[in-house]
This record gives structure tokens, sequence and C-alpha cells, in this order.
């Protein structure tokens, strides 16, 4: 599905990825985790081609990524932080999305599914940030790709969106989907992601299901796990 | 493309500042024609008007719309749209709104005055279509300033300066150096230096074409001099052209290589 290979990035002084190696394979759902700055956004944005690598290959469905934009409609993104044109209202951007995508009536059912229908004749700007993120929710959901990448999908979520959110991955899963997902609440990850990708200093520092992450650390649980990984490295 | 430059054309046309702007010329139309009562003379405090304040605006609108709609072009990247597309849209949008803005604010009283009737309208027109080349190059300077600027302070503190120095310094220096360098043949350097400066180059070109040599000043003497009227028009049409494709140039360039 995706393969990355010695992927290198540095903004300024600071090296991100040095010599990142990474195989998504089809199917199912993957959660990249790392300590803040280790460079998850990066490796997703690079997938996305929105940043772009000083050294290695991505390769998306089989296709070469570099200075190519069409493979995109092979992907739904979930950006981190949902901050749209405030002039827009709801269902002009929606509406927009389609027009520069493809067509598609799954929006509906998103809508409703999210509750969205009272803020749809809203401005974008006048909504508060969970809205938004519902908001970019059904933006992201609507086109039925094969691959979908979340970026903190959790951010600002009341505790009933958060479940149907839960919903939509495993449905999207249930069609044979890959879906990755980066996240730092830990139970979220624990609860829906079959295997683990762990990000440190720029590489794959582990890449396996929580299991194998248990076993390898020694911990009985997750989010003891994770933190094992981050004292013995850094203590 | 077209898609995106409808996009954050329309996104703009509903903003307070279009208005703002429109309703600024719309006012400045008829104070000048009540004041002038005469269309012709109209046209030449408008000119000066016009060359220092499009510029100004085209950078600061191209600036705020760029580092505004940052979240918005990171979505639009994620999409399957090429990224020169993005950014000539946005540019387009927000030069083709202010252009919009200027052509019918100061259209509307000048058809009301009976332009149409007067001998005026072609210069009236020079005057508006320079107005929109001004525009295009002061927009993609923005966007130029503003892409390569990650601060929104600094980008902002860039545009005005560059603002400061065509509009204002580069004059200054300009003259300096005719007065300091007076004993020596200067056509050529200050047919070059006005061409290097688009709003000298939209100054010249406005008063070549009004024929007002009172107003002319020692460039643009030089400059019907070596070229005559209608073959320096054609040079400083030429000039704008570049001017507009250089930065636009960049932008594209510029675009491919950033990190989002």
């Amino acid at each position: 599905m995706v393969t990355i290979q010695n992927l290198h990035k540095k903004f300024g002084r600071n090296q991100v990825l040095s010599g990142l190696n990474l195989t998504i394979n089809e199917g199912g759902i993957f959660a990249i985790l790392g300590p803040n700055g280790s460079g998850k956004t990066t490796l997703i944005k690079a997938v996305l081609g929105m940043v772009i690598p000083d050294k290695g290959e991505i390769t998306v469905l089989g296709e070469e990524i570099k200075k190519n934009s069409d493979y995109r409609h092979k992907i739904d993104y979930l950006p981190q932080i949902a901050n749209f044109p405030s002039n827009l209202k709801v269902k002009e951007l929606i509406k927009m999305i389609k027009d520069l995508r493809k067509p598609t009536d799954e929006d509906q059912r998103l809508i409703e599914l999210l509750r969205l229908e009272p803020f749809l004749d809203k401005k974008l700007g006048n909504l508060s940030g969970g809205t938004k993120q519902k908001v970019n929710l059904v933006l992201t959901f609507m086109f039925n790709s094969p691959l979908i990448i979340l970026d903190e999908p959790t951010t600002g979520l009341d505790p009933i969106s958060l479940i149907r959110l839960k919903e939509l991955i495993k449905v999207a899963k249930a069609k044979g989907k890959t879906i990755l997902i980066t996240s730092h609440i830990m139970s979220f990850v624990e609860e829906i992601s079959d295997e683990i990708v762990f990000i440190l200093e720029g590489k794959i520092y582990f890449k396996g299901s929580i299991q194998e992450l248990k076993t390898k650390t020694n911990q009985q649980d997750f989010e003891h796990a994770i933190a094992s990984i981050l004292t013995n490295n850094h203590a | 493309m077209l898609k995106i430059l409808r996009y954050s054309f329309f996104d703009l046309m509903r903003s307070r500042w279009s208005y703002v702007y429109f309703a600024f010329y719309l006012l400045l139309g008829v104070i000048l024609l009540f004041l002038n009562n005469d269309l012709s003379k109209a046209v030449i405090t408008l000119m000066n008007v016009i060359i220092v304040l499009v510029p100004l605006i085209g950078t600061i609108f191209g600036v705020m719309y760029y580092y505004n709609s940052q979240e918005f072009t990171e979505l639009l990247l994620a999409q399957p749209i090429k990224r020169a597309s993005i950014f000539l849209g946005q540019y387009l949008g927000v030069a083709l709104s202010l252009s919009m803005s200027l052509i019918l604010g100061l259209g509307i009283p000048f058809v009301f005055y009976g332009l149409f009737e007067s001998s005026a309208v072609w210069d009236f027109s020079l005057l508006l279509i320079t107005g929109v080349f001004l525009t295009l190059i002061f927009t993609a300077l923005a966007f130029n300033i503003a892409l390569s600027n990650e601060n929104k302070i600094k980008g902002f503190g860039y545009a005005i300066l560059l603002w400061l120095f065509l509009a204002v310094i580069y004059d200054g220096l300009f003259l300096m150096t005719l007065i300091l360098f007076e004993d020596y043949p200067l056509d050529k350097l200050s047919l070059f230096g006005t061409m290097l400066n688009p709003i000298d180059l939209s100054r010249t070109l406005i008063l070549l074409k009004l024929d007002i040599s009172a107003l002319l000043g020692y460039t643009g003497a030089v400059f019907k001099q070596f070229f005559g009227t209608s073959f320096g028009l054609i040079v400083s049409f030429f000039m704008l052209t570049v001017w507009v494709i250089l930065p636009v140039g960049r932008i594209i360039n510029k675009s491919k290589k950033k990190d989002f």
C-alpha cells in the first residue's frame, strides 16, 4: 500500500527524519506514535506530498509520488488543525471539496451521523473547535478512498462524536481500507489499532502489534509500554 | 486552477475589505469629478493617487490573503490538485477581485459623468489598465514575500518595505544619482532606472499618453525622446508584462519546492 525507503528530511538544522524505512500493507489500522517532535506529522505530510523529502522514495499504491498529484485521489486526509476560510458556509465548503475531487452522496449520511444539520448554513468562522472537527471528518470520510490518513482525529470531539468516529473507522476497516492514525490518546490507540508504528529520532523504533510491544518492553499495559520506550531512550 | 480561482475570487468578493476598497474608489471618483469638474484633470489627479495606492493595497491584500488562507491551502494541498494551480488560482483570485473593485469603483462615477462622450475615454482606460497591471505585479510580489517568510510579522514588514522602496525611496535615490552624476550622459541610466521600477514605469506610461510635457520630468522626457510616444508606450507595456511574468514564475517555482 505505502512503501517508504530511506526517507530523510531536515528543517533548517533540525534533522527530523533520518533514513526512515516503512512498509504498510493493505488493510488494517496503523497507529503512528512517537514523542512530540519525533516526525509523525512530517512523515504523514511526506506521504501526502506536502513536505518534500531531501532524500528517499515514497510509493503509494504502486505510484511514485514525486511530481505527481493524481495519487492523492486515493487518499483521504484529515489535517490536524481544521481552519477553513471563515467566509464560507459549511454547506459551501462541502460542495467545494466535492467539486474539486469527485461527486459523492456519502456526505448526507455523515452529516446526519455527526448531527451537523443545524450548522450547514452557518459560516465556518462562527463554529466551535469541535464542530469544525466534525466538518473536517465529513470532508475526510465522504470519498471512500482506499487509504485514509487521520492526524489527531479526536481533537475537540465530544464523547458521542468520539464513539461515532470509532464506528466510522471500524466500518472503513471492514471495507478493507488502510487507515493511518496519529494520536496522543493512548486508550483510543489501544482500542482501535491493529498495529503500532513507533517513531523515535527520525527512524522507526518499533513496528508490530500492541501485544508484541508489551512483550518487548516487559510491561503489562500499553501506556506503560510506550512510557518505558521513552524513558529507556531518554534517560 | 480555474476552480481555485473561482473560490478565492468569491471568497474575497464576500469579504468586507473588497467593499471598503470598492467604496473608497467610488468616493474618490465622485469627489474628484465634483472638485475638478473636468474629466481630463480628474484623470491626472487620479493617476497620482492610483500609482501610489494600488501597489500598497495589492501588497497588503496579497500578503494578508496568503497568511489568512494558510490552513485552507494545506487542506487543498492534500487534494489531488497540482501545487502550481493552487497558488496561481489564489493569486489570480486576489488580483482579479482587487482589479474589479478598482475598475468598478472608478468606472461607475466616470461613466455617469459622461466618460464615453468625452475625449478622455482612452486616457481613462489606460489609467485603469495600468492600475490592473500594478495590482497584478504587486500582488505577485506580495505572494512571493509571503511564500518565502513563514513569520507573518516579517512578511508584512518586508511587503511594506518593498512598497515604500518602490513608491518613495527609489525615486529619491534615483534623483540623487542624477544630481551626483550630472556631468555625465545619463539618458541610458535613467531609462534603465525607470524600467526597473513598475511604479515609475506606469507613471511614465500614463504621462506619455496624456502628453503633458510639463509633468513628464527628466526620465519621461528622455523616454519620449528615445522611443517616441507610441513606441514608448509599447516598450513600457512590454516591461510591465515582464514585471508580471517574473514574480508569477517565481511563485510557481517556489511553491513547488516549499514544505507545508
